[in-house]
């Protein structure tokens, strides 16, 4: 099926399709985001004790991969600007590197959870730990996700084919960014 | 490609397995609702025989046992309402309805929305697995509360519980999916000159329910996820022995599961708005009007949820915000039936089956509602909590949701759908059959949940301080009454196969309704419209004067 509906096409809204679904998948996940990160606050409130937990997290990589997944998030904004201007095969590069950026996230992540379990912090270690390894891993998937998801628009982009989806994937991975922005101070320098 | 390449009927394996037209995927979300309502009502059926002639063998069951009655009626909830009525209100009115209404010719993202039955289809199979695993399908009723649900050594259904929590997450999923399709398919695909205020009703009570319910699932995502973990990777995050807390789960579900009362009402209120404004052959009554009040239930839905934790441990003060929320909700909802009444007032009524259906459900949702205001009020909730009143007030709300409505557009759009007219006569005894006995089934609930029988109880023999022999008779006739209500629907079920083959046939517009949808042939060929239409005018110009026609499609220029 290559040829797409005339609903695809139309925009009464005004708005591009693509562009105007992404934005709804990413509401609908600020809200999966919103409940777990405020059941989490709502329990640090309850429970200042968690705060020994969380000494023991790694300030300094969290800090390393948020420096990381911004500079990410930098390559998203010249991958779109590259696509805008019809430079299909730039904006690919920039995908790639966008890509890489999480990927190199996901491997910081592992390095520091691999240090974390082996000094006996796992999942059900306790409430902060929970909380911990949950909220970090939904958001590791979703890096995980917007990774290959890119991979897949960075083919596409370097035949110059559906260049507007290089703005949507970038919209998504923007949001992954701020995500993690709250995730940084409430997971690690929160104590 | 050429035009007729593009609406070229498509071979069997993709027309009805794996099609993306919005009709196909709208009937199989229709009758996998169908057949999960008549494995629900057979839950219902088994446990009604235990609880009216307790520990006897019932037929085409057998004896039932406490465990299995706790599946029963765990299963039977979870299935009447994400498995039957949000697939069939939702997604197979919305599957249907949104394309055909607004006048495009098909959803924005036709696979994404094939996903979203596949997805659909295999939670609905994960359910029903369930039943086989050891120890049976889920006992830890459909609310799922933990510690409860989160400890196989309470619940007592370990496999059952943890599959119970995966079908629901990818139930969810598979409406999210949609839920998206179906937003932007009506924000974008609209036909040139739908204007806002153009959109039928029903159109826009699907798109605001989704929109509600996109927002109020995420959390309890979030909490699904933590509860399987507390489940299956000995996390304690309902656990206040481990510094975990129950009643969070109860906020998360229930930031969800009451909106979610008004996620399929909107489309029930959408429903009944179309066949009013056609069987009273008079404009619709304040069309703004219905949307603002639409619009302040869905904002009023959200801060609504701790009425149900009033028994579970809340701050009083909060209990006396809640319980303000909850009476005013009430407000909108009632403007609304007010409106529909304005719109029968004047009007040349047709008393035909959809109308009738229609009807029925402004009647029983009334009784519906004003038992809700002594649930919402925090004093009168304390007594009444667990009751057999909370039962009987949940299925005045939900019976006319997603039973009287549904028979309302089912009968109203089935012309449209299958090419066929439903036989009237069979119609109307299948209505009056339900609705009679619908009202004895649960009418007696009412006196003994206000004598306070508990919910959720087994068999009185365990419990001979509460079983008040006095009341069993009235037991026994909410049962006796189920049993006519489940035979009147084979009725349905006749005249629904019946006329699929020997009905008369539709033509495009039997009804002489205006929207977009009756424009077409009955059924739709694939593509739907042969030349995109325009719209001219709002849904509901009927009986305008100076016209010679009664009615006024949207797509006519004068």
């Amino acid at each position: 099926m290559s040829s797409k509906p005339i609903a695809t096409s139309r925009s009464a809204a005004g708005l591009p399709t693509a562009r105007l679904v992404t934005w709804w998948v990413i509401a609908s996940e600020i809200f999966i985001f919103g409940g777990l990160l405020a059941s989490y606050v709502m329990h640090r409130l309850g429970h200042p004790e968690w705060a020994a937990q969380a000494a023991h997290t790694h300030t300094w990589a969290g800090a390393l991969n948020t420096f990381v997944l911004l500079t990410s998030s930098l390559f998203a904004v010249l991958a779109h600007k590259a696509a805008d201007s019809g430079d299909g095969a730039r904006a690919a590069r920039f995908l790639r590197l966008t890509a890489l950026g999480g990927t190199t996230f996901l491997c910081i992540k592992a390095f520091e959870w691999t240090h974390e379990i082996e000094a006996g912090f796992v999942l059900s270690s306790g409430g902060f730990w929970s909380f911990y390894y949950t909220a970090a891993g939904l958001h590791g998937l979703h890096v995980l996700a917007g990774v290959i998801i890119m991979l897949f628009f960075a083919a596409d982009a370097a035949r110059n084919e559906e260049l507007q989806r290089v703005e949507c994937i970038g919209i998504y991975w923007h949001f992954v960014d701020i995500i993690w922005i709250f995730l940084f101070p409430l997971l690690y320098i929160a104590r | 490609m050429s035009a007729e390449a593009h609406h070229a009927e498509p071979g069997f394996f993709r027309k009805y397995l794996f099609s993306t037209d919005h009709k196909m995927i709208a009937m199989q979300y229709l009758f996998t609702g169908m057949i999960m309502a008549v494995i629900g009502g057979y839950l219902a059926y088994v446990f009604r025989m235990q609880l009216a002639y307790p520990s006897q063998q019932v037929p085409g069951y057998g004896v039932v046992s406490p465990n299995e009655y706790n599946s029963l009626v765990t299963m039977h909830g979870t299935i009447m309402i994400f498995w039957v009525a949000m697939p069939v209100l939702l997604a197979a009115f919305g599957n249907f309805l949104i394309p055909l209404m607004i006048g495009c010719d098909d959803m924005a993202f036709p696979r994404i929305n094939r996903l979203s039955y596949q997805v659909f289809f295999l939670s609905a199979v994960v359910l029903l697995a369930s039943f086989l695993v050891q120890g049976g399908a889920f006992g830890g009723a459909w609310t799922s509360y933990p510690p409860l649900s989160a400890k196989g050594a309470y619940n007592l259904t370990p496999v059952g519980a943890s599959m119970w929590l995966v079908a629901v997450a990818l139930e969810f999923v598979a409406f999210l999916l949609g839920g998206i399709n179906f937003v932007v398919t009506t924000m974008n695909g609209r036909a040139p000159g739908m204007k806002m205020y153009d959109i039928p009703i029903v159109v826009w009570m699907i798109v605001l329910a989704t929109i509600m319910f996109m927002f109020s699932v995420g959390p309890l995502i979030a909490g699904a996820v933590m509860l399987l973990f507390d489940q299956l990777l000995g996390t304690g995050f309902y656990d206040p022995g481990r510094g975990g807390d129950p009643l969070l789960w109860q906020h998360l579900f229930w930031f969800f599961g009451h909106p979610e009362v008004y996620v399929v009402l909107l489309p029930a209120l959408g429903i009944v708005a179309e066949v009013v404004a056609v069987f009273a052959r008079k404009k619709l009554f304040g069309y703004k009007t219905i949307l603002h009040t639409a619009w302040a239930v869905w904002v009023l839905s959200f801060v609504v949820w701790a009425h149900h934790q009033f028994v579970a441990g809340i701050d009083p003060r909060m209990a006396n915000v809640f319980s303000i929320t909850t009476l005013l909700i009430s407000i909108p909802l009632a403007e609304m039936v007010f409106v529909y009444i304005a719109t029968l007032y004047g009007g040349s009524i047709r008393l035909a089956t959809p109308m009738l259906w229609a009807l029925a459900f402004m009647a029983e949702f009334l009784i519906g509602g004003v038992t809700g205001i002594f649930l919402g009020a925090s004093g009168t909730d304390i007594y009444f909590h667990d009751t057999y009143f909370v039962v009987a007030h949940f299925h005045y709300t939900f019976v006319p949701i997603a039973i009287i409505a549904v028979f309302a557009g089912l009968t109203y759009w089935y012309p449209k759908m299958f090419g066929r007219m439903l036989n009237e006569t069979l119609g109307k005894i299948h209505f009056w059959g339900s609705i009679i006995t619908f009202n004895v089934i649960f009418i007696p609930l009412f006196i003994t949940g206000t004598a306070g029988d508990q919910r959720r109880i087994y068999s009185y023999a365990q419990f001979a301080e509460q079983a008040r022999p006095a009341l069993q008779h009235l037991r026994v006739v909410s049962t006796l009454a189920l049993l006519v209500f489940i035979a009147f629907q084979l009725i349905f079920v006749f005249n629904f196969l019946w006329s699929l083959r020997h009905g008369q046939r539709a033509e495009a517009n039997p009804w002489m309704a205006n929207t977009l949808e009756w424009t077409v042939p009955s059924p739709p060929p694939h593509g739907n419209f042969a030349d995109m239409p325009t719209v001219y005018r709002g849904p509901y110009e009927y009986a305008t004067p100076g016209r010679r026609e009664d009615f006024w499609p949207q797509n006519v220029p004068n």
